[in-house]
């Protein structure tokens, strides 16, 4: 690291040679830790500054952009995302991948649907959805660390499992009519000029217990150990082989809150919900900061990932001269901006 | 042990056996349902049935798979196969309907050309990000799996574009010699791949770049332009399989052309045999994976289940494959063969 000047120590008077040396070569470290986690925190705050741009644009080329509403409507519309970009993170931080969870969405919600109208108690059907996301993890969890399926392929097989099951329950789309679920759906709280409903509250539950969880516990400090080398991590004793089963099972049940949430935004189930779901997650992820090899990322750049996302589509709604697929071919450009600007900054950390 | 049971050991322990076995065994249950299944019969001068039908079928996703092949060899990952379809479809289709003569040749070829031709530009770029960049494939390539349909349906300004050009429908439609062109075009690709990397040392450095790109870049192997290469194979290829697929619709679909052939034909990619982890990689094995999962879908349909079930079968087949293939499996198995072939050692060697 070039830039980091030692500075000469200076001996603090009445202090040896040796106590000046060591203050000196401690200070030293103390700065570089301090240069390298502001390298670490360097895709983040870009996230940030695109998203604060973005809101700036928005803000200056709409009226009605920058309203409490706008704002709240941005985490309303995106709830469900930020929950799976939340379990995402978790998978990618240990180098590994999770396609299945547009699946699990689609899987949870038609099950919320089906039972619900079969007169089940929602008190029932929501635990139960949201289990069936986390049995899934389990089940891809064992397939990569006790049988070695690489995550792409092992997710990849929970994918087609989900998205089958859910057309063995119904192909037609169930709306969801169950008045205690609805309730729980329309329930929201005035904040300032916005309202937020319980999906937005869920879902920044789900952010703190994700961000607790990966900088104040173990599990989360061996996430991290385990993207930075898994065979280190073994080394240290650390429980490699639980936590890499554990993150699934994180990112499934993530998936089926997520599958609950849609549920609730779309008052329906739909055996079609969450095609494609799983990319935007990655792309959140991965605009938000984090490293696909693993070890680097943070939950918070996740979320700020999904807002950069929900931004787009709403100043191209906003727009409305501009069609839906630009959309998309935003997303992409921006993908790629990022990902070579982590590029860039791996290859100078080197 | 006599000869023939250690040979059907061997055998046993192919790799190709046990996808062979899937094969055979959805063979045989269309056969059971509908005994003229295997029957083949030639109707207006070429051939025709449900055999011929899976092959044509069937050319499109081997030849995305083919190039898969090649990517999965170096240890990389081709997500954009399915946009990269779309919008080859998107442009062929824009120029034969832009035109004022769809129907003759020279208008078609070009517009083939021109497909292609943008494919191929696609891939390099793809090969660019990850070969000169040194993005991971899965990354780089899902740039232009979330951009690509996106630029396709710039292209067909968000409309399904149908056009009547009857030399475009031969592509996807048509016969020659009896044959669907579409399986005789695969088939060329096939054997061409086939040779190139088996007849040349090609297929060997490509392998040597999979197994460690390190290695074979100090052992003077050119890595750079080999993973540039296969990605830009990979788009062609693709390309190619997107104009079959928008011939035999005649409509070029921006949303929904390709959809999910990239999860295809790597499924087929794995059940063939060739690790995603780079390295030995085997193109019969990819033939055999696109036939298994080309025969599924269709006795699903046969078999008078609901096509959208598919899914769930296909879940069950890669696991089924993936589990017989992952190591533990084998070590647990190896270890009860070699156990199995004590006994019969000692109990020679007590009786003597």
């Amino acid at each position: 690291m070039s830039a980091v000047q030692t500075p000469t120590p200076t001996p603090a008077p009445g202090a040896g040679p040796r106590a000046s040396r060591a203050a000196g070569s401690g200070s030293a470290r103390g700065l570089t830790s301090r240069l390298r986690l502001d390298r670490r925190y360097l895709p983040v705050l870009g996230t940030l500054v695109v998203l604060v741009l973005m809101l700036a644009i928005g803000g200056s080329r709409y009226e009605n952009f920058l309203t409490d509403r706008n704002i709240a409507n941005l985490f309303i519309n995106n709830a469900h995302l930020i929950v799976l970009a939340v379990g995402m993170t978790f998978v990618i931080l240990t180098g590994g991948i999770d396609l299945s969870v547009g699946s699990v969405v689609a899987l949870s919600g038609i099950t919320t649907a089906s039972l619900l109208a079969a007169g089940w108690p929602v008190t029932v059907v929501v635990p139960l959805a949201v289990l069936i996301g986390s049995v899934l993890g389990l089940v891809v969890g064992i397939m990569v660390h006790v049988f070695e399926i690489q995550p792409f392929i092992a997710t990849l097989a929970a994918m087609f499992l989900a998205r089958g099951l859910c057309y063995v329950i119904s192909l037609e789309s169930i709306a969801i009519t169950d008045e205690s679920f609805v309730d729980l759906a329309t329930w929201n709280v005035k904040i300032g000029d916005a309202r937020v409903n319980a999906a937005v509250v869920i879902a920044l539950a789900v952010v703190a217990i994700a961000f607790y969880l990966l900088h104040y516990t173990q599990f989360g400090r061996t996430v991290y150990a385990i993207g930075g080398g898994e065979q280190s991590a073994m080394l240290m004793g650390l429980p490699v082989a639980r936590t890499k089963v554990l993150v699934y099972v994180v990112s499934g049940t993530c998936a089926g809150i997520g599958g609950l949430l849609f549920a609730m935004y779309s008052r329906s189930g739909y055996s079609l919900t969450g095609v494609g779901m799983e990319l935007d997650a990655i792309a959140a992820v991965v605009i938000g900061g984090t490293i696909l090899t693993g070890g680097t990322g943070f939950v918070l750049g996740s979320v700020l990932g999904v807002l950069v996302l929900g931004l787009i589509q709403t100043i191209i709604t906003f727009e409305g001269t501009l069609s839906s697929w630009w959309t998309k071919i935003v997303i992409g450009v921006l993908l790629l901006v990022f990902v070579i600007l982590q590029r860039v900054l791996v290859v100078r950390r080197r | 042990m006599t000869t023939t049971s250690f040979a059907w050991q061997r055998v046993a322990q192919h790799r190709l056996f046990w996808p062979l076995v899937a094969l055979v065994a959805l063979l045989v249950a269309n056969t059971i349902n509908r005994p003229s299944f295997l029957a083949v019969t030639v109707r207006d001068g070429h051939l025709s049935g449900s055999l011929v039908n899976l092959l044509k079928n069937g050319a499109p996703l081997l030849l995305v798979a083919l190039g898969m092949t090649l990517v999965i060899a170096t240890r990389g990952i081709d997500l954009s196969v399915g946009a990269v379809v779309a919008i080859s479809g998107a442009v062929a289709l824009s120029f034969i309907a832009s035109s004022p003569n769809p129907d003759s040749l020279s208008t078609v070829l070009v517009a083939v050309g021109i497909a292609l031709a943008l494919s191929f530009v696609l891939g390099v770029w793809n090969g660019f990000l990850v070969s000169v960049l040194g993005i991971q494939p899965i990354i780089a390539t899902l740039v232009l799996m979330t951009a690509g349909r996106g630029v396709a349906m710039l292209i067909t300004s968000g409309q399904i574009t149908t056009v009547n050009s009857a030399p475009f429908k031969t592509i996807g439609s048509g016969f020659w010699a009896g044959l669907p062109v579409a399986v005789v075009l695969a088939a060329i690709v096939f054997v061409a791949v086939a040779l190139l990397t088996r007849r040349t040392a090609l297929g060997m450095l490509i392998e040597s770049v999979g197994i460690n790109p390190e290695a074979s870049r100090l052992a003077g192997v050119r890595s750079r332009s080999i993973i540039w290469t296969v990605y830009a194979v990979s788009a062609l290829f693709a390309g190619l399989a997107g104009l079959m697929i928008s011939s035999g619709t005649m409509a070029a679909d921006a949303n929904n052309a390709g959809l999910f052939i990239e999860l295809d034909a790597i499924l087929a990619v794995v059940i063939g045999g060739t690790s995603l982890a780079g390295g030995k990689f085997s193109l019969s094995g990819t033939l055999v994976g696109v036939l298994v999962i080309q025969t599924l879908t269709l006795t699903v349909t046969m078999l008078g289940i609901s096509p959208s079930v598919t899914p769930l079968f296909k879940a069950i087949v890669v696991i089924l494959v993936c589990l017989a293939q992952s190591p533990k499996v084998r070590d647990v198995v190896a270890a009860r063969r070699r156990r199995a072939a004590r006994t019969p050692a000692e109990a020679a060697e007590v009786a003597a």
